[in-house]
């Protein structure tokens, strides 16, 4: 996995909020740093990329590990 | 880029009915959206300090009972005393369980989003309701204030 700047982990949570957490963590960070999120629920995946396509933050990867989803979103 | 409107009538004050308007509105703001929710009727009850919604069976069949609870009790079953607090005690349970958000919580991201929250002024003065007992930072306003938005937003939702 790419290196990142900052680590959320919204494990456990379920829609909207590990959307809401992640924004809410992006927000306080600079341009160009990314964010790794951790998840457990399977809608974020669609709700990432989703996410990704409206805010203009690219998602650089996504995937699944251990039934754990990881997310690495850089800042626009 | 022009910032997409999104404008929502809240109408029910049930449990289960409080919950589209503030996720929508929630997610929507997370995504740049600008967003009102226009509270009447019911919906009042959303916007109460302390919220004491309910959910109810009754008349409702196609909400999933716990432990096959459908099959011994049916249709009248579901107006017996004690089974709304029964069923909105094992919602919440459940809730909290899957990791879904309370309605507080997610009416505090909303206004920390700066979705904008209107009380219908009519509904007030109808049910003698208090403004006191409503949280702070809503607008008390008629449906012109409603159109003046919704007018000019990409989403308008009947909830």
């Amino acid at each position: 996995m790419a290196d990142f700047d900052d680590e959320l982990d919204a494990s456990g949570l379920n829609c909207p909020l590990p959307i809401l957490r992640a924004k809410k963590t992006l927000t306080g960070m600079e341009s160009g740093k990314v964010l790794h999120i951790i998840a457990t629920d399977p809608g974020s995946v669609k709700d990432f990329e989703a996410f990704s396509k409206q805010t203009g933050n690219e998602l650089m990867e996504s995937r699944e590990e251990g039934g754990k989803f990881h997310f690495l979103i850089k800042k626009s | 880029m022009e910032t997409k409107k999104l404008a929502i009538i809240a109408t029910k004050g049930s449990l289960d009915w409080a919950y589209p308007p503030f996720i929508l509105s929630s997610t929507a703001a997370a995504l740049g959206y600008e967003v009102e929710i226009f509270f009447t009727f019911y919906g009042l009850q959303l916007l109460r300090k302390k919220l004491d919604l309910q959910v109810t069976p009754l008349g409702n069949p196609g909400m999933p009972m716990p432990m096959g609870m459908d099959k011994w009790f049916p249709v009248l079953g579901t107006a017996l005393p004690g089974m709304q607090s029964m069923m909105t005690m094992m919602m919440k349970k459940k809730m909290a369980d899957k990791g879904v958000a309370s309605l507080e919580e997610l009416r505090d991201l909303c206004q920390e989003a700066e979705v904008k929250l209107i009380a219908c002024q009519m509904t007030v003065d109808l049910f003698d309701m208090e403004t006191s007992e409503f949280i702070d930072g809503i607008e008390y306003a008629g449906a012109a204030r409603f159109f003046e938005f919704a007018g000019e937003s990409d989403i308008c939702l009947y909830i």
